[in-house]
């Protein structure tokens, strides 16, 4: 009785996750042997910024001191990772529909379906992370750029890491939901909102360089705040020369990504209750897309 | 009743592999217009990040016309990765590989096929990247020779589809690393072929390097005869590049013919590499 007890007990959401995220793991990393995987990691993300570093060069000169490059190579490294966090959520659940087609088999066990997910994306966060850092390590010792661990602002960077962090799951989770009900590329979804969020966040350029005066769009999405509030966070001063929010201080900013990760939880969580309910009543489940 | 056959061999089949395989690649473009959006789409979103990059630097005009060719050339290098050295990963993948190689033509003609449809239609795309970010930045040309510019085009594409057909064979022996290589080769290139900027930044020893890269001395050739001033950025001369152009496509066709018929032997003596992944 005891024996049939445990094996009618349900995972629950601790070892859901982790068993997603060990399978993650899996997924992202075991077609190749652990050295192969390091250069894969570093390697494009490395590349991307090379690209910057050039193009500033071309037209500036080698000066990569300079707070307006800081800011700028800065925002293309942390902006990799909030396209890693959603996409890898966003994309995940059609990877398992689609290409592995093993959703159905994940609705039917009793799992929560976005703790799984959260959990499976956890590797390639892992994964942007470690591409991060090594951008950074490039930053600091080729380009000679301002960064040393003793004027990081912890105090700062931690809750905003961590905010950000609930803010970007909440997007991917929100974004894998509507993924699901659309019946023609939906792969491209995340792709398509984390193209949106480059050009409404100051990633690289600050939004007056599109929008002029207009700082609006800045305030769509949490994005921005978080870039924002990490530069400055990461280079005190230089990061505040940054010419977006310069009304806000550190403080105010981090209280707005507080407030919008809470609200985006609530949000994204409801309406992906809205599409799941959809995608089983309408046999979206098992579908395959552009059939 | 007999019904005669007529089998074709030789050129004719050649030809007729040739317009068979590139047949789908052209209709297929039609037959879903969403992807077609989203193949223009994205090359041409990323294409705007940069201008704007460029904004943000005060750069001076000739560069957002770089990175307008460079947007619209991007087009190119993504089909060649992802439709022309990845598609007989895909073909195994599917479980078709093994047609293509029982099938009485050859692998040659095939990817032949492939190459040329892939470039017509994803010269429609390339088109209207260059056109709409042309319009939309005000790009000035300055044209030297058009004709110039088009055998410059042309050699570029020759060598480029001509590495893809190499890089296609030679994915066959991968498995599920296939589409991570694909994935990593795809910023180092975009970086070394100086897609955004003129190659010449990286100094002249590591540009030459990079030359082994198609694009490269293509893109280089053209902002020389397409912009005001392109000439003074200009890593060699445009006769120079056509000469290295040239010489690419010879080596990459010639390379790939050889890797084919090597993977094509070894594909029928193993019986293994047009597997399903394992």
């Amino acid at each position: 009785m005891a024996e049939l007890s445990t094996l009618e007990k349900k995972p629950g959401k601790r070892k859901t996750f982790l068993t997603a995220a060990w399978l993650g793991w899996q997924v992202e990393s075991n077609w190749a042997d652990p050295f192969v995987f390091l250069v894969y990691s570093i390697i494009s993300p490395l590349s991307r910024a090379a690209i910057l570093v050039v193009m500033y060069l071309v037209i500036r000169g080698n000066d990569f001191t300079n707070p307006e490059f800081v800011n700028m190579y800065l925002g293309n490294a942390l902006f990799g990772l909030i396209g890693n966090v959603v996409n890898s959520i966003a994309a995940g659940i059609i990877e398992e529909r689609e290409h592995y087609r093993t959703l159905k088999y994940l609705y039917v066990a009793p799992i929560k379906i976005p703790v799984y997910l959260v959990g499976r994306g956890i590797a390639a966060m892992a994964v942007a992370t470690f591409s991060f850092v090594a951008a950074i390590l490039f930053a600091a010792v080729f380009l000679k750029m301002p960064l040393h661990l003793g004027a990081i602002n912890w105090a700062m960077l931690i809750p905003g890491m961590f905010f950000g962090f609930i803010s970007f799951v909440s997007l991917g989770i929100f974004l894998a939901g509507w993924a699901l009900t659309i019946k023609s590329n939906p792969w491209v979804l995340g792709q398509s909102f984390v193209s949106l969020f480059f050009f409404v966040s100051g990633a690289v350029f600050p939004l007056s360089v599109i929008f002029g005066t207009a700082q609006w769009p800045g305030y769509l999405f949490p994005v921005g705040f978080w870039l924002v509030l990490t530069r400055r966070a990461l280079v005190p001063g230089v990061g505040h020369s940054f010419a977006m929010y310069q009304n806000l201080s550190d403080p105010q900013l981090l209280l707005l990504l507080i407030i919008y990760s809470l609200v985006s939880v609530v949000i994204a969580f409801g309406i992906f209750r809205l599409f799941d309910h959809k995608a089983r009543e309408e046999g979206m489940i098992d579908m395959v897309s552009n059939y | 009743m007999q019904t005669e056959v007529t089998k074709s061999g030789g050129w004719r089949l050649f030809v007729r592999t040739v317009i068979g395989r590139a047949y789908p690649r052209v209709v297929g473009t039609t037959r879903d217009l969403n992807w077609l959006f989203f193949d223009i789409f994205f090359p041409f979103l990323t294409m705007v990040g940069y201008v704007f990059t460029y904004r943000a630097l005060q750069a001076p005009s000739e560069y957002i016309g770089f990175v307008v060719l460079g947007g619209a050339m991007s087009a190119f290098w993504f089909n060649v990765l992802w439709a022309m050295a990845s598609q007989l990963y895909w073909e195994k993948e599917t479980g078709n590989l093994t047609l293509y190689i029982i099938a009485p033509t050859s692998l040659m003609s095939i990817l032949l096929g492939m190459a040329l449809g892939g470039l017509l239609s994803t010269g429609v795309r390339a088109m209207v990247i260059l056109l709409i970010g042309s319009w939309l930045f005000q790009v000035q040309y300055a044209v030297v020779s058009f004709w110039a510019l088009f055998a410059v085009f042309l050699l570029t594409m020759a060598a480029l589809y001509g590495m893809g057909m190499m890089m296609a064979s030679l994915f066959l022996l991968f498995n599920r690393e296939a589409w991570h290589i694909a994935n990593l080769l795809e910023p180092p290139v975009m970086l070394f072929s100086g897609f955004y900027f003129p190659v010449k930044a990286f100094g002249f020893a590591m540009a030459l390097v990079a030359s082994l890269i198609p694009l490269t001395m293509g893109m280089d050739a053209m902002r020389q005869l397409a912009f005001p001033f392109g000439d003074t950025l200009g890593l060699l001369s445009v006769k120079t590049e056509i000469i290295v152009l040239i010489t690419l496509s010879v080596v990459f066709i010639g390379a790939a013919r050889s890797v084919l018929g090597y993977m094509e032997r070894l594909a029928i003596r193993q019986g293994k590499i047009s597997d399903r992944l394992s």
